[in-house]
């Protein structure tokens, strides 16, 4: 099997653990928008939710430290297409009650109905856009 | 403080899961939605063995009278569908669609000291906190 996808199914089975974990000690979804909303918020007497972030971010870097193999970087996108992309991916999970892992991941894995739209809706959504970002404007 | 270590431990799984994954390179997304370019299907077993775990975990995990470090689940109580649902889907769609970058996968990616993933975790934070203010949802 080539290792990129051996990688992808390891990852995807410690993403889906981790929602496991998070569920059965904390009782909460691992859904990363909802959580930051909660951040931003300043919910100061849930303190898990910046564990939860700080501990995101240092998945990274252990990631990044071992380096197996390091993540290639990309700067081609123009920067206010970057700024609108951002914008958007807050703005729609606000909307939409969560992103791919709140959806997508938590979503699916309790079998819930609104999930299953969001995601089939954002995925639909995500392959028109990309598709007509990379061939019709050129954007990378 | 158990609670708050295992929080941590989780975060810290899921980030570096979805390092390993590939998809903290947005290249491997933008290969995976364009379907009409040289296909990248490793996100398809991303997606395809988290979504297996979850089912096959949370099932167990409800079947608990209660999460460990609390008193109740704190499960999403909506059942219908509605306009907001797939109006701020779409509208993710779109965001994800253009940079490549969701949520948690952006702040991941922080790690790779890319500037990039800055500029679009701060503008994403913009919008979670504009719309909450708002009060879209």
């Amino acid at each position: 099997m080539n290792s990129s996808i051996l990688h992808a199914i390891m990852g995807g089975i410690l993403i889906g653990s981790s929602a496991i974990i998070l569920l059965y000690f904390v009782g909460r979804i691992a859904g990363i928008s909802s959580i930051l909303r909660g951040v931003l918020t300043l919910k100061v007497e849930e303190h898990w939710r910046y564990f939860f972030i700080a501990g995101l971010l240092l998945g990274g870097v252990v990631y990044q430290w071992l380096a197996i193999p390091p993540t290639l970087v990309r700067s081609a996108l123009p920067l206010p297409v970057v700024v609108l992309a951002g914008l958007l991916v807050g703005i729609g999970a606000s909307i939409g009650g969560g992103c791919t892992s709140g959806h997508g991941v938590c979503g699916l894995g309790r079998l819930s109905k609104r999930s299953f739209v969001a995601t089939l809706t954002f995925v639909a959504f995500a392959m028109l856009t990309t598709r007509i970002a990379r061939h019709t404007l050129g954007l990378f | 403080m158990q609670k708050n270590l295992l929080s941590l431990f989780s975060g810290l799984v899921f980030g570096f899961g979805v390092s390993l994954s590939g998809m903290t390179n947005p290249n491997t997304v933008i290969h995976f939605l364009d379907i009409t370019g040289e296909w990248d299907v490793s996100l398809v077993f991303v997606l395809c063995s988290a979504v297996l775990t979850t089912v096959v975990g949370f099932r167990w995990v409800l079947k608990q009278p209660h999460p460990r470090c609390d008193s109740q689940f704190h499960l999403p109580t909506k059942q219908t569908l509605d306009g907001q649902l797939i109006i701020g889907s779409a509208i993710f769609g779109v965001g994800w669609g253009l940079a490549g970058y969701c949520p948690g996968v952006a702040i991941a990616a922080l790690a790779t000291l890319n500037g990039e993933v800055y500029v679009f975790v701060m503008a994403m934070l913009v919008g979670l906190y504009c719309s909450k203010k708002l009060n879209f949802s």
